[in-house]
């Protein structure tokens, strides 16, 4: 059949990227990387709604969705990341009505960052920025050429713009416990140990504040030497940016060790330009927490109980609700926690009435008494995502399809709450 | 917009732009406009407003209501959220205590017989962020102010003084992010501050572009003018929060002087509190709001807003990345930054004005001394939204303008700095009731440019506020808490006609219009398709093809087409 290519814009990761283009006759991608191609590829669906694995209507799953939320008193409202932001802002909406608990994927990854913004706010940019202007990038505990394929080269690496006219214009230092496939593309690599970025980053700050004399030979498995050269490299780029995965946000440390890297790009804005940024994961995690924010106040956790908004986390969060077995029934959209969670808060949303919205069957369809088939946004439905910086795009619908969107169904199912509440 | 009817009875009237000054009338309203009396029959809903004082809506043409800055301010403290103003009910949950959330900021407008809030600051690459979070405002109607003075394109037709692709790009500009008008920001500052600099002066040269600050706002201003917008430039100085900057703001001024316009203001100089300092330095900084008074007063086509602080919690949110990264050092508080591709910067500072803090109480009697300075005609009242503090307490400023009797009260409570360092303890200027309607009503609306808004005059929209408060008896001057308590809750709040609160409760939750602005047919709108091209395959990390926002995409989008 003839190519019919059109633009589209990626919905797996959170480089967003918007210069693909998908042949919607042959159903295939071309200049996606691996991940984006997989999203993009015929995929195995959930082929209908399902109540307790029999095949029934949307209406019906939907019906019996509205009755579990209502009838709960406390139910858990979880995932988001990889929905539109209009979707999100009815769940926002339907969480409120229903006075559950929102929380979304952030909760288990990136969530430390929002803690240190809470701490000392966030000195970032946009990837164009990096991309026209950056002649150094730290990636520091995270791996993009796999985990964000094509970042390196639209925005961070090799990316050409204002003053960045060549790859050799762009120092590359990647700080990782590991010899990653990103450390490869890196002029300089840092391996340190497990658990040691906090103290590594308090060296830096030290000798760039020249206080070198306070910092041991080896920190965190890493030469005296070399710090300094890093700190030399830093303070001498016109203008740099750390970018920071999961490696930072999920060791030792948490939310402390990017707070003390908050404070070191602090330091280094006054003798230089710095920014740091996360590597944030799913195509729209940071709508799912964007959308809270202005509608309730905040961008996870959060908890309607008591007919207003409340963020605690550590006690709001899905797994410490899960754990505490403090909801009594569950919408999972738009990620896959059974298959991710610990195994305590599978076993209780094992326990409990569990409705799915997703596109694609996962380890979550196997637990979920309601099963609600939905459209895949950037392909067949539209609406608002937020790429890892905060950049809107208006990802794209380009194939017809007979499943609902996710903001349908969840429309649909907020009118049923409101019937069903009277 | 409502097709009842209203019959608003015997309600003693304020309407500026009509010359009406507490005349006892009555207003009809049809299908969400002001109409004649003949017009209405059948089933019309009166509301006695014996006794009362009706206006037209509140119009608050600079606050920061949507968008990245004010939603990273959320993000950024929670603690600002623990204040509940609502529980979940027939309306939304609404909390904040400054920083509030979407549902609150239309509620709280509402409550307070304000209608209509422009967002000032709109980065135009998060365009479409900005209209989601005015899309989650109910109540009131909307637009917001894309920001140009450091968007490369502009820069970079300054410096080549191709004048016809800068109006086409103006043009263009709006109309992909679904703007209302021109907004800078610290021209030039803020691409200086992607060096660590900052642009100080007029005559400081933009790193790469060989163009200074001057050259800017002449030349937006030039074709601001060229393109006949409703709103002129509407600019944020250079230097803001420095002891002496007021030079730098009327030298600024002065750059609008060869331009006119018979309907509105060609400049628009926003929150000139902190852009009014006299002094060299924080040890001796002083009031220099009566020079900069007394230019605004000489010349007719300027405009500015107050920017007055309110003692208590804020949140510093600009366009001003470079300041924004002073007032951190300043005050070794939290600091967000967002350098934003090739369009500019943006920062987040929380802060708390406290009345015995020199600096603070100076700032919040600079901000009195400009409003009781300028002619009613040319000032209007803001608080630069979160950035003075809460638009709630605007009716706190209302009636500290009308009253020294206030005035002298507060000066008690603040650092005596303020007696030798500002005018503000020997100003006697007491606004009246009228000119301090004026200027929260029809002045922002003229300066604005919305013919419908902001009177009472038939065929302006129906957004009108009652007030618990007789203009006849009310001596504001020594009433001043009578007058505060008033404005702070409306009797009723009516919006395009429907009665939206009611004393203090919200009756009806509805969705205003967010305003564009189509100025395309005023230009040669080819002449920059191949630069544009250019500079996004170049400059940009995203397609050409996926900038801006489509009016299908916004709730109630309205395009007002540039004759």
């Amino acid at each position: 059949m003839a190519e019919e290519l059109v633009n589209v814009i990626c919905t797996f990761c959170g480089s967003v990227c918007d210069d693909v283009l998908f042949d919607v006759e042959n159903y295939k991608g071309k200049k996606f990387c691996k991940l984006g191609s997989g999203k993009f590829s015929p995929k195995e669906r959930i082929k209908s709604p399902m109540i307790d694995g029999k095949e029934v209507s949307y209406e019906e799953a939907i019906e019996k969705a509205a009755e579990i939320l209502v009838n709960a008193k406390r139910p858990l409202l979880y995932g988001w990341a990889s929905t539109v932001n209009e979707a999100i802002r009815l769940g926002v909406i339907l969480t409120e009505k229903v006075g559950g608990i929102y929380d979304q994927c952030a909760s288990v990854c990136h969530a430390p960052g929002t803690l240190a913004l809470i701490e000392e706010g966030v000195p970032g940019g946009s990837l164009g920025e990096i991309k026209n202007r950056a002649d150094m990038v730290v990636f520091w505990g995270s791996n993009p050429l796999e985990a964000h394929p094509r970042h390196p080269m639209r925005y961070s690496v090799r990316a050409k713009g204002l003053l960045i006219k060549d790859r050799k214009d762009r120092k590359v230092v990647v700080v990782d416990v590991r010899k990653t496939k990103s450390a490869n593309m890196a002029d300089l690599f840092i391996k340190i140990k497990p658990g040691y970025d906090y103290p590594i980053i308090s060296a830096l700050r030290a000798i760039i504040k020249g206080e070198e004399s306070a910092v041991p030979s080896e920190v965190g498995g890493v030469k005296k030497e070399l710090l300094k050269e890093l700190a030399d490299m830093m303070v001498n780029a016109k203008y740099g940016a750390v970018l920071y995965g999961l490696g930072v946000t999920q060791s030792r440390g948490r939310d402390r060790n990017i707070e003390n890297a908050i404070k070191l790009i602090q330091l280094l804005n006054r003798k230089t330009r710095w920014i740091i940024w996360p590597m944030r994961g799913h195509y729209n995690v940071v709508g799912a927490g964007e959308v809270p924010a202005w509608e309730a106040g905040y961008t996870y956790a959060i908890d309607f109980s008591r007919g207003y908004p409340r963020f605690s986390p550590g006690e709001f969060s899905a797994n410490e609700v899960l754990q505490r077995k403090d909801c009594d029934a569950a919408l999972i959209i738009a990620s896959d926690p059974v298959a991710h969670f610990p195994r305590a808060s599978v076993a209780h949303l094992k326990k409990i009435p569990v409705i799915q919205i997703d596109p694609f069957p996962n380890m979550t369809t196997l637990v979920s008494n309601v099963v609600i088939p939905s459209a895949v946004a950037g392909i067949e439905a539209e609406g608002t995502a937020y790429r890892m910086d905060g950049i809107p795009f208006r990802v794209k619908k380009v194939v017809e399809t007979e499943y609902w969107s996710d903001e349908q169904i969840l429309e649909k199912m907020l009118e049923k709450v409101d019937q069903l509440m009277g | 917009m409502s097709d009842i009817m209203l019959h608003i009875k015997n309600g003693i009237v304020i309407d500026p732009k009509n010359g009406v000054n507490a005349e006892k009338m009555d207003i009809f309203v049809k299908n969400g406009k002001i109409v004649e009396e003949s017009e209405v029959s059948g089933e019309v809903k009166t509301i006695d407003a014996s006794n009362k004082l009706v206006v037209a809506g509140g119009f608050d043409m600079h606050a920061h209501i949507a968008g990245s800055k004010i939603n990273v301010g959320r993000e950024m403290r929670p603690e600002e959220m623990r204040t509940v103003r609502l529980i979940a009910g027939k309306f939304r949950a609404s909390i904040g205590r400054v920083l509030l959330t979407s549902p609150a900021i239309g509620y709280e407008y509402a409550k307070m017989g304000y209608t209509t809030a422009f967002e000032a600051a709109q980065p135009p690459v998060g365009a479409l962020h900005t209209h989601e979070e005015l899309d989650a405002i109910p109540m009131i109607d909307k637009a917001a102010l894309p920001v140009f003075g450091n968007w490369h394109f502009v820069l970079k037709y300054v410096a080549e003084k191709d004048f016809e692709k800068l109006r086409a790009f103006i043009a263009w500009a709006l109309e992909r992010t679904k703007g209302f008008g021109v907004k800078v920001v610290n021209p030039g500052g803020v691409e200086a501050w992607m060096y660590g600099g900052n642009c100080k002066s007029l005559d400081d040269e933009v790193p790469g572009f060989g163009v200074t600050p001057r050259e800017i706002i002449t030349a937006l201003i030039q074709e601001t003018e060229n393109l006949n917008l409703c709103h002129s430039v509407h600019l944020h100085c250079n230097n803001l929060g420095t002891p002496g900057n007021y030079e730098t703001t009327i030298e600024s001024m002065k750059l609008a002087s060869k331009f006119s316009n018979e309907k509105r203001q060609v400049l628009h100089v926003t929150h000139v509190q902190f852009n009014s300092y006299a002094g060299s330095s924080w040890r001796d900084v002083a009031s220099g709001a009566a020079e900069v008074a007394k230019y605004v007063n000489s010349v007719d086509n300027i405009t500015i807003d107050m920017g007055q602080p309110i003692f208590g919690h804020a949140t510093a949110m600009t366009g001003d990345a470079p300041f924004q990264f002073t007032l951190h050092k300043l005050t070794g508080a939290r600091w967000s930054n967002k350098d934003s591709e090739i369009e500019g910067g943006a920062g987040i500072v929380p802060i708390a004005y406290l009345p015995k803090n020199p600096v603070h109480a100076l700032q919040w009697a600079i901000g009195l001394e400009l409003g009781l300075l300028v002619d009613s005609d040319k000032v209007v009242l803001s608080t630069d939204y979160p950035n003075g503090g809460p638009f709630t307490e605007y009716p706190y400023v209302m009636a500290m303008l009308m009253s020294k009797k206030m005035r002298e009260k507060e000066l008690e409570r603040v650092s005596p700095y303020v007696q030798k360092a500002t005018n503000l303890p020997s100003i006697d200027v007491e606004k009246t009731l009228y000119e301090v309607i004026h200027m929260t009503r029809s002045l922002p609306a003229r300066v604005m440019g919305m013919d419908s808004k902001g009177h009472l005059g038939v065929g302006a929209d129906a957004d009108i506020a009652i007030y618990d408060l007789n203009p006849l008896e009310v001596d504001p001057s020594n009433d001043f808490e009578t007058v505060y308590k008033a404005f702070k809750t409306a009797v009723y709040t009516i919006k395009g006609g429907e009665i939206i609160a009611k004393e203090g409760e919200l009756v009806k939750e509805v969705w205003g219009r967010t305003f564009w602005v189509d100025a395309r047919n005023k230009a040669a709108m080819d002449a920059i398709e191949s630069d544009l091209d250019d500079m996004f395959e170049k400059y940009y990390s995203l397609q050409r093809v996926n900038y801006g926002v489509e009016e299908a995409w916004i709730k109630k989008p309205e395009r007002l087409v540039m004759g």
